[in-house]
């Protein structure tokens, strides 16, 4: 039997670079392509077609020239989990506002979770999705299908034809596949399917009816707790499954140093395991729900310092691979409500990148050249590739201000949600173009560019 | 002290002792034939209740109307709210009668600082969801300062189902601000994991229980009841139910009510002199005439009160500052 297609991932007939594109004079910063100074680009095709020297390209007939002075020029972002809500809640996002949201944080290419009113669960409402992601979507958009039917646990998807339809991944996200057995049974169809599992681990025993963190917080606020272990054991639990299925999986927003240490195990053991973080677990711990801010409400919770210190730990050392937003969009009226009722989930495709530079580069936490590249890799676990600016490759590219300030939602936001976590936060860094598959998706409204 | 009530974190010390003071001369004209003052005359108080309440919701009628205010009362059953309405929308409709304050009672921890936010009334809690119960605290810190004469240094140990109890995380918190040392007790599955960085220590047998001054028992909710918390009540009783054998002569026996009798209590002690029960639900009305008088009466459109001289309350040092315009939501 032939494997599954490759994936190809979906977005409107947007108009490519007309001519050519060449970006002069900005700062070149791309780890893996060893470029760290002064250089031109050329963008020709959709691709970069060369790399050079500050101010040695020249620009071709009908080019447009854009001045990048003080401009960092980046390898564009790949988020690997992003809830565009598309279809049944199209008031909260949909897949033009989520993708101008991805745009406009920098993100060149996203990954959209089904669990979506109906359930991405069928060929026909995965088609209809990528029909919608090829008219309206402004970055290349893969979605990926339910696990179980439904996301009810109970029995699995059509993985082979989903995979054939185009299915990017597979996940249950927001709801963990709570039997064990299904869990490996969908592991063995992966031999069909040939995709990543990409898991929301929680156990469901021990998380019950939690909002927020299970600790000293929540026994201050009398809020019922999530404890870091409904997360480790379900990752233990998946890992081993993995391993005895010589399966692939991807483990979602890891959020408790318990479950750190579990993937460092099932790493060092073998399992093809990658992981990934939010901003919001990297930056924010439940010390800030004191507040009751329903804008910090999420699932995974924020959890304490511990934790949050070993997440960034393990991003830093590659034991966690990427970086996710788990761009989560929910109407004002329903955040507005006390926090037990309020839903779980934040948005942050357009503060991923400020927020991390801000709070972690700035500062020599983190190094740039780490945060660029667990911003780029978030594609990897799936098979697809990372962006890179090299002669040849698409040009999918991040121009940013390293030294701009700028306040989160003080001219609103391009997603169709304000739920972020980030809201009000004066923030180092702002993305102020975005190049994706050959084409401008983003451009800041200040920033001035004109064809020669 | 703030504009509203929503934390006991809210209140110093000296507030708390303030409040206290002042509940002590309304004890006074509780003892009158005529029990009304004119303090609230004119003013308006909201009594908002999403759970059903007896003593709480009738001791603030009682309260605001012996301080002569006008008072609505707005029950979940038979609202808007059961049409669906938020809370933000009955709020900002009830807040459209310019109310002098608003007391909540809600199953969600957080109502009332909403209510807070979205009104420009003074908020007293008056229980939300598991969180606190701060004049509960009051009532209780009234009601046993005048039973031992103090406060301070007391040992008070909270015994039963600390998790799910808004009055055990106020209590601890109050006691704590008055100087007393306090101890919860319980079956581990009830003790809410972290608790000790409250201040408090954890005990999960009633094996010190004598070296207290004080044992305030907590109500087992029946809905607790159902085994997946405790093996069985029968077990819980006996471990953990206040008899006695286990109440000392000297020591103090307090509980929020409604008591489940025979299981958190045994009846004997329930009707000893040791126990204050009955002095807690008296206290109830002049604690929360004493809160509305804090939060009202020093406010510039109001008359003036029994024993008003003692000036402006000094601004609570240790208060908590209101929810941030941070926790709002983003313009679009």
């Amino acid at each position: 039997m032939s494997g599954p297609p490759p994936i190809v991932l979906d977005r409107a007939p947007l108009p490519a670079v007309p001519g050519a594109l060449l970006i002069r004079g900005g700062h070149l910063f791309d780890p893996r392509a060893g470029l760290d100074g002064p250089g031109d680009v050329l963008v020709r095709e959709g691709e970069v077609a060369e790399v050079a020297q500050d101010g040695t390209l020249e620009a071709p007939e009908g080019a447009e020239v854009l001045d990048a002075a003080g401009l960092h020029v980046m390898p564009a972002f790949v988020d690997p989990h992003v809830h565009l809500r598309t279809p049944g809640r199209e008031d909260e996002e949909d897949v033009e506002s989520g993708t101008r949201a991805a745009a406009a944080g920098g993100f060149c290419a996203i990954l959209a979770m089904p669990n979506t009113d109906p359930v991405v669960d069928t060929a026909p409402v995965l088609a209809s999705l990528r029909d919608e992601a090829r008219r309206r979507a402004r970055v290349p958009c893969g979605f990926l299908a339910a696990i179980t039917r439904g996301q009810r646990g109970d029995q699995l998807t059509e993985m082979a034809e989903l995979a054939d339809a185009g299915a990017a991944a597979f996940s249950d996200d927001g709801l963990p596949v709570r039997s064990a057995g299904r869990m490996r049974q969908a592991l063995q169809y992966q031999r069909l399917a040939g995709r990543t599992l990409a898991l929301h681990e929680e156990d469901p025993s021990l998380s019950g009816d939690g909002v927020m963190h299970e600790g000293e917080i929540s026994a201050l606020l009398g809020l019922a707790g999530i404890p870091s272990v409904s997360e480790s054991t379900m990752i233990a639990r998946d890992a081993a499954l993995a391993g005895w299925e010589d399966a692939r999986i991807h483990a979602q927003h890891v959020s408790a140093l318990e479950s750190v240490r579990a993937i460092e195990e099932a790493k060092a053991a073998g399992v093809a395991l990658s992981a990934e973080a939010t901003p919001h677990h990297l930056l924010l711990t439940d010390e800030r729900v004191r507040s009751l801010d329903t804008n910090l409400k999420m699932n995974p919770p924020l959890r304490t310092e511990a934790d949050r210190a070993a997440v960034l730990d393990a991003l830093r050392t590659g034991t966690i691979d990427c970086v996710a937003t788990d761009h989560a969009p929910h109407a004002r009226e329903e955040k507005e409500q006390p926090f037990e009722l309020a839903p779980m989930g934040v948005t942050g495709l357009e503060t991923a990148f400020a927020a991390l530079h801000s709070e972690l580069v700035v500062p020599g936490v983190l190094g740039l050249a780490v945060l660029v590249e667990r911003m780029t890799s978030g594609g990897e676990p799936f098979g697809l590739p990372i962006p890179t600016i090299r002669p040849g490759a698409p040009a999918n590219l991040c121009l940013a201000d390293l030294g701009r300030d700028w306040v989160v939602g003080e001219s609103g936001y391009e997603s169709r949600s304000s739920n972020c976590a980030f809201g009000g936060w004066r923030l180092t860094g702002r993305v102020r173009m975005t190049v994706a598959a050959g084409a401008p998706v983003y451009r800041e409204r200040t920033f001035a560019v004109g064809a020669v | 002290m703030r504009s509203s009530l929503l934390s006991v974190d809210d209140l110093t010390r000296a507030d708390i002792e303030r409040i206290l003071d002042r509940a002590e001369s309304f004890a006074e004209v509780s003892g009158r034939e005529i029990k009304k003052v004119p303090t609230l005359r004119g003013r308006t108080v909201v009594n908002l209740f999403y759970e059903a309440s007896t003593r709480t919701s009738s001791s603030f009628e009682l309260a605001a109307k012996r301080l002569s205010a006008d008072l609505v009362t707005v029950k979940a059953a038979g609202s808007a709210v059961e049409k669906g309405e938020s809370l933000k929308d009955t709020v900002q409709t009830l807040s459209a009668y310019h109310p002098a304050a608003i007391v909540i009672r809600s199953p969600h921890a957080g109502a009332a600082d909403l209510v807070d936010r979205w009104s420009p009334a003074a908020v007293i809690n008056a229980g939300d969801g598991k969180r606190e119960h701060p004049t509960q605290s009051l009532l209780d810190l009234y009601a046993l300062r005048r039973r031992a004469g103090r406060l301070d240094g007391l040992r008070i140990w909270i015994v039963g189902d600390v998790l799910h109890s808004r009055v055990a995380r106020s209590n601890v918190l109050a006691f704590e601000r008055m100087g007393c040392e306090v101890t919860v007790c319980g079956p581990p599955t009830l003790i809410p994991r972290g608790v000790e960085s409250l201040g408090c220590r954890v005990a999960y047998d009633l094996d010190g229980l004598r070296d207290a001054d004080v044992v305030y028992a907590l109500r087992m909710q029946q809905e607790r009841m159902d085994g997946t918390l405790v093996p069985s009540l029968r077990e819980y009783a006996t471990r953990y139910q206040i008899d006695g054998r286990r109440l000392g002569p000297h020591q103090i026996l307090m509980h929020p009510g409604p008591v489940n009798r025979g299981v958190e209590l045994a009846a004997e002690v329930i009707d000893s002199p040791q126990a204050l029960i009955v002095g807690q639900v008296e206290s109830g009305v002049v604690v929360r005439m004493a809160v509305l008088y804090e939060l009202l009466a020093g406010r510039p459109d109001s008359g003036p009160g029994p024993g008003a001289g003692s000036g402006r309350p000094d601004p609570g040092s240790g208060a908590r500052g209101r929810l941030e315009p941070a926790g709002e939501p983003q313009p679009a």
